[in-house]
């Protein structure tokens, strides 16, 4: 009986190391690839005459220096939850969407249109409990519509989703630019700014500890994370979209409606990427603002690479890149360097994870993962 | 023309591959205008070492003498330099190139900067005419037929002025009429001087046309043979490393109702040609039908057609009579279609998958291993051992890729998914390409015991022995249509051959 | 070209023409509308021929390039500083310095190609990944030197932005400048011209010379092409940092020879468009160039129909926003990746990492 005991202890105790063993080995290229590009990173600053250490220490301090920084890196680490995870279930189905930018966009504007229009529409004062809900869903349905097109194109016409993803981007902006210089513009006299009227009280988040902006959003966020990666691995529907994914020919050989669930994952990630635009509204800025989210949807690339499309992942590499972006204005107002160079940090980390090899080479670490594979030829 | 000069010679090749010994001290010398076999199993390592002698690979260790003096080919360059040309398994030619274009490709003539084509295109027609090889300049491969575009291959390496030709398995993909040409093209080229290597594992055409013959396995020389010292049954053994049964046991057929009716079926390929015309035939339970057929002539279009991956244009599929045609996959699959398809790394398997998710890959919905859209682990899990046991499957995890296992265990990884659903009807095709002789036998049983269980089996295969081994009746397939169906026991590799070839039997 | 796909790109041109010829008719003469519409045609359609052509070379290689858009933002940025900063700083005329300007822009091009060439040919990286990372590393890099060279206190222009040297000149071609009408359409400046006599070169180089023969072969066959001593790695690093190069030249259209300023993300897609007209132009110089036109076309109708947005109806004047007029190009991008106007055949190995 002890003996037996003990010998489940043994196997429970090696799988622990297992784990840790694997996830460790699963962590350590991203991380140095993470670290080779805050060296490259510091070596363009230092070029551009600026001195990289006073520049990192500065993000640092931004990022993590108090509580205020603390909440502040949640505030941005929030939409990029939503956006990496967008981008990171398309990738599980074997597309990319670049598309998450517009996707954003568009959830923001028909977030804030329910906010603000809806109760004057019905002429009555929803209660929170309804008009929250509405109007997430609102910007969740848009980025959703925004995204199911390009999927729908490649799916029945094999028009590729890249270069579609990118043209509804363009027509996304553009569109959004036209209503918040129109029609939705803030009609207060005083307002100079392409920006939505406020939603309503209830259609707001309420902030989590009061004096500090860290709100609801980013611990939907981590929930919405952990629901997607039940959803991609632990239900027939992901492993219908990890099929597809991984091999399209086979997916259709085995009975998978191919079509169907390229539509599918494309109409998920763009309803991750609305959601994003929507909880910015509801819980953060309680309007939208042209402009403001500009390059969401791109670090959401970036974000999902790192984490090599795993939602978990997702959640560390937005929280970095979140701490960037947030520690990026502190630096530059302590050290005069540009908040732009964190774009060029960000590109770099996206480089050398892509090219792991580049990093394996550098630091001598043999085996080699899986690749991403979204090079199919044009279809065109 | 048959001298004792020896030309080439290779000592103690040695190449490793990750966790493979592709080639291990191998020996082999080539005389002048000699026709010499390359004899082994898929995988023995005969391609490897003519990759390296085409200086495609670098082996480890081991030196090539040309003409007694040691070479060194770091690229294919090299070799072309040293007279030796190379006709791939899968030709290296340019779809969209024309004849010249291809044959000049790497080694061009140029006129004030620009390319010239008319003095290739003169040049070309002079070795055709030389050495008998008709083929028209100006046309574009992927207009012509197989058998001709080998001909273009073998005038690219003459065109080089290659004195060794390499040959890497020059049948497989001709009919047995093409096959005869090419003879006749080797034995003339031999004649001329060229020294020719024919790389194969149908020892038939061995004995037929080399001078000597090298059997090589598991990466090593078992030993070198004169068509005269040896046999069909030797060159087996010695290929295989034990006696081979070329028979497959089997009863006779107990024939059940007709499952599987196929009517004026007609499909088109990709480039929207018909490929398959008017096709019409039925399977019973409990037979086997084969479909004979050189590669190339709708075997493809026809079992995708029939599995719900491609729609026919015109005819009527039936299964268990209810009418299939352009169905998806999935309601024929749930009626009892296991098919096992003629591309495993394309369609068969997701190489990215664990073993476990590929056993599971057409039932992952269903009970057990889901319940409420939810995949139930501990079932997969149970089954995924129990699958990987019952047929052998060597990998040390089911959770491992299925990547990581070799082509014979991947093969079969899909054998197992799919002959063990409730079954009514087996489309096998290719089902033992590629793999070593363990892994054919092994398959070739399933395949009866389905039979033997009341399934109805729908054969596919360009190896002529396979068909006759197994199938029941024999259909063939040229150019899209099915030009004959005779039982088993009229059939005979001679008449098969000229049907497959398009001729008709005389009384037929 | 099939004839199709020629009588669509014929139709579209004619129909965005016919629209501002029918808006302007009472204030300027029809010819006069069409001339300008074809010259400002050909040369807003410079950047999206150069990006296609830039895209040919790269995908008949075998190596898929949706880097070009970071490609030419990142070549504007440069090529713009170095004029700049000749001008300026070292004193030099303002053509030598436009002129230099764009070598630097042209450098920059084939250092990009260089880098994508060696993520996507030695490291294999997905060819699509690559690019990205090159569009982000085009975005920051140049947001960042802008904004560090330009406008901090402590850079070499002092945080003051100097006088531009100003735009490459219009040049006269001898003989075409002759002619009538189309004297007049092709009085261009010299990017717009090299872009239509590149279109001519890269013609011949790719149909009727051993380079053109090979890189076609590598981008269809690479096996095929290895087995017969070409160096397959080779063909691609040089087609691709070509295909930098062009980029490069597409990239100081936008700062040398369109305006005198550099913008952050001032390219706006254009070089993904240009993806779509070589797609539609089915990998070939002339057929990328003539999808380029439509492009073009629709965007010299959004310029061209500021002139007369005094004449359009109130009611259809939020039309003429450039917010929704803007979104022909990219409407009209989506619609040629449907196929619908016939499917074109990319090169057989496009986008496969070579694996010898």
């Amino acid at each position: 009986m002890e003996a037996k005991q003990g010998q489940v202890n043994q196997k429970f105790k090696t799988r622990i190391q297992r784990w840790f063993a694997s996830s460790w080995s699963a962590l350590l290229v991203p991380l140095l690839a993470v670290l080779t590009a805050f060296v490259v990173g510091g070596i363009v600053i230092a070029m551009a005459g600026g001195n990289p250490f006073s520049a990192y220490l500065g993000l640092l301090e931004g990022a993590f220096g108090s509580t205020k920084s603390l909440s502040e890196t949640t505030v941005w680490a929030t939409p990029y939850i939503f956006a990496g995870l967008a981008v990171a279930l398309a990738f599980k189905g074997g597309l990319f969407n670049i598309g998450a930018e517009g996707q954003l966009a568009l959830g923001a504007v028909a977030s804030a249109w329910v906010g603000y229009a809806l109760p004057g529409l019905l002429g009555i004062n929803l209660p929170t409990i309804f008009l929250l809900p509405l109007t997430v869903l609102a910007g969740v349905i848009a980025g959703g519509i925004w995204g199911a097109i390009p999927g729908w194109l490649k799916a029945r016409t094999g028009g590729h989703e890249v270069i579609n993803t990118i043209m509804m981007n363009y027509i996304a902006l553009n569109m959004v630019s036209y209503l918040l210089n129109g029609p939705m513009k803030d009609p207060n006299p005083l307002n100079v700014i392409a920006r939505t009227p406020e939603i309503a009280e209830s259609a707001r988040f309420t902030p989590i500890f009061s004096g500090y902006r860290m709100h609801w959003g980013f611990i939907l966020a981590i929930l919405i994370a952990i629901l997607v990666w039940f959803l991609l691995w632990k239900t027939t529907l992901g492993f219908e979209i990890r099929t597809a994914g991984a091999n399209p020919d086979a997916g259709k050989y085995a009975g998978v409606n191919v079509g169907r669930t390229i539509v599918l994952s494309m109409t998920l990630s763009g309803m991750l990427a609305g959601m994003a635009g929507a909880i910015e509204v509801t819980a953060l800025n309680y309007r939208h603002e042209l402009g403001f989210s500009i390059g969401y949807g791109f670090d959401a690339i970036a974000i999902a690479l790192l984490a090599k499309s795993h939602p978990l992942g997702v959640i560390l590499s937005a929280i970095l890149f979140g701490a960037m972006r947030n520690g990026g204005t502190r630096m530059q107002f302590l050290t005069q360097i540009p908040v732009d160079v964190i774009s060029v940090i960000q590109a770099l980390i996206l480089l050398f994870v892509a090219a792991d090899a580049i990093v394996r080479f550098i630091f001598r670490i043999k085996a080699r993962e899986e690749r991403v594979v979204l090079t199919r030829g044009w279809g065109g | 023309m048959n001298t004792n000069e020896v030309i080439l010679e290779v000592r103690g090749i040695t190449k490793q591959f990750p966790g493979v010994l592709a080639n291990d001290r191998v020996d082999f010398d080539l005389r002048k205008g000699e026709i010499h076999a390359l004899l082994g199993e898929n995988g023995a390592g005969k391609t490897t070492l003519m990759n390296i002698l085409y200086g495609l690979y670098q082996p480890d260790s081991g030196e090539i003498r040309r003409n007694g003096e040691v070479v060194k080919f770091s690229s294919p360059k090299d070799a072309i330099a040293q007279g030796i040309g190379m006709v791939h398994q899968h030709f290296m030619l340019i779809p969209v190139f024309t004849v010249t274009e291809n044959i000049m490709l790497g080694d061009e003539t140029v006129k004030n900067g620009l390319l010239d084509q008319r003095t290739v295109a003169a040049l070309v027609r002079q070795l055709s005419k030389q050495y008998g090889l008709e083929v028209d300049p100006q046309a574009v491969i992927q207009d012509l037929p197989v058998g001709v575009q080998q001909r273009v291959e073998i005038i690219k390496t003459l065109y080089r002025k290659a004195e060794i030709l390499i040959l890497d398995e020059p049948t497989a993909v001709l009919t047995p009429q093409e096959v005869e040409d090419l003879f006749h093209i080797i034995s003339e080229l031999s004649h001329q001087g060229v020294s020719i290597i024919f790389i194969t594992h149908k020892l038939k055409e061995v004995l037929a046309i080399a001078n000597r013959i090298t059997v090589m396995r598991n990466g090593k020389v078992v030993g070198t043979k004169t068509p005269q010292e040896t046999d069909e049954a030797h060159l087996a053994e010695m290929m295989v490393g034990r006696e081979v049964i070329l028979k497959v046991e089997k009863g006779p057929a107990k024939l059940g109702d007709v499952v599987f009716e196929v009517e004026n079926l007609s499909v088109f390929d990709q480039r929207g040609l018909e490929a398959v015309r008017d096709v019409s035939f039925q399977v019973k339970a409990g037979e086997i039908l084969g479909i004979a057929g050189v590669q190339g002539n709708g075997q493809t279009e026809l079992v995708e057609a029939l599995t719900g991956l491609r729609t026919p244009h015109h005819g009527s599929v039936r299964l268990g009579g209810f009418d299939v045609t352009a169905s998806s996959p999935r309601p024929m699959i749930e009626y009892g279609l296991a098919h096992i398809p003629e591309d495993r790394q394309k369609h068969g398997l997701v190489l990215s998958f664990p073993v476990a998710d590929n056993l599971i890959l057409c039932t992952y919905y269903q009970q057990p291993f889901a319940r409420n859209y939810i995949i139930q682990n501990k079932a997969v899990d149970e089954y995924a051992h129990r699958l990987v046991e019952e047929f052998d499957v060597r990998t040390p995890s089911p959770y491992l890729p299925a990547s990581k296992l070799s082509g014979g265990n991947q093969q079969k990884v899909i054998v197992a998914r799919e002959l063990s659903r409730p079954v009514k009807l087996l489309i096998a095709n290719q089902p033992t390409r590629g793999l070593d002789v363990g892994s054919i036998e092994y398959i070739h049983q399933q395949i009866v015991q389905m039979r033997d269980r009341g399934v109805a089996v729908l054969l596919v295969s360009a190896e002529l022995d396979e068909i006759m081994a197994l199938s029941d009746r024999i259909a063939v397939m040229y150019r899209g249509q099915i030009v004959a169906t005779l039982g088993a026991s009229q059939a005979t590799r001679e008449g098969l051959g000229l049907l497959m070839a398009g001729l008709q039997i005389a009384e037929a | 070209m099939d004839i199709r796909r020629f009588l669509f790109i014929t139709l579209i041109i004619i129909i965005l023409i016919g629209v501002v010829v029918l808006v302007g008719s009472s204030q300027v003469s029809p010819a006069t509308i069409i001339v300008s519409m074809l010259a400002t045609t050909v040369a807003v359609a410079t950047p999206l021929t150069l990006g296609a052509l830039s895209g040919v070379f790269c995908e008949r290689s075998g190596v898929v390039n949706i880097g070009i858009e970071g490609m030419m933002l990142a070549s504007a940025f440069f090529g713009w500083f170095a004029a700049i900063y000749l001008n300026t700083i070292l004193g030099f005329q303002p053509l030598p310095s436009l002129l230099t300007g764009v070598v630097v822009a042209i450098i920059t091009g084939g250092l990009l190609g260089l880098l994508h060439a060696w993520l996507s040919i030695t490291f294999k990286v997905d060819q699509i990944i690559g690019g990205t990372v090159i569009n982000l590393l085009a975005v920051g890099i140049s947001g960042f030197l802008n904004r560090q060279l330009f406008f901090e206190k402590g850079s070499i222009f002092g945080g003051q932005v100097p006088h531009a040297p100003g735009v490459l000149p219009r040049i006269q071609i001898p003989l075409i400048s002759d002619i009538p009408v189309i004297g007049k359409i092709f009085e261009q400046q010299p990017i717009a011209i090299s872009a239509i006599v590149l279109v001519i070169i890269a013609h011949v180089v790719l149909f009727y010379t051993r380079w053109g023969l090979r890189t076609r072969a590598v981008g269809e066959h690479p096996r095929a092409a290895d087995t017969v001593g070409i160096n397959v790695y080779k063909m691609r690093y040089w087609n691709v940092i070509i295909g930098g190069m062009i980029a490069g030249l597409a990239g100081a259209y936008f700062t040398l020879e369109s305006v005198p300023s550099f913008e952050p993300l001032m390219t706006n897609g254009r070089g993904f468009i240009s993806l779509a007209a070589m797609i539609f132009g089915n990998w070939s110089p002339f057929g990328a160039w003539a999808a380029a036109l439509v492009f073009g076309a629709a965007q010299a109708l959004q310029i061209n129909l500021q002139f007369f947005r005094t004449l359009i109806p109130p009611q259809w004047a939020f039309l003429q926003q450039s917010s929704i007029v803007g979104l022909v190009p990219y409407i009209l991008t989506m619609l040629i990746l449907t196929g619908i106007i016939g499917r074109t055949t990319p090169p057989k190995a496009d986008g496969i990492p070579y694996e010898k």
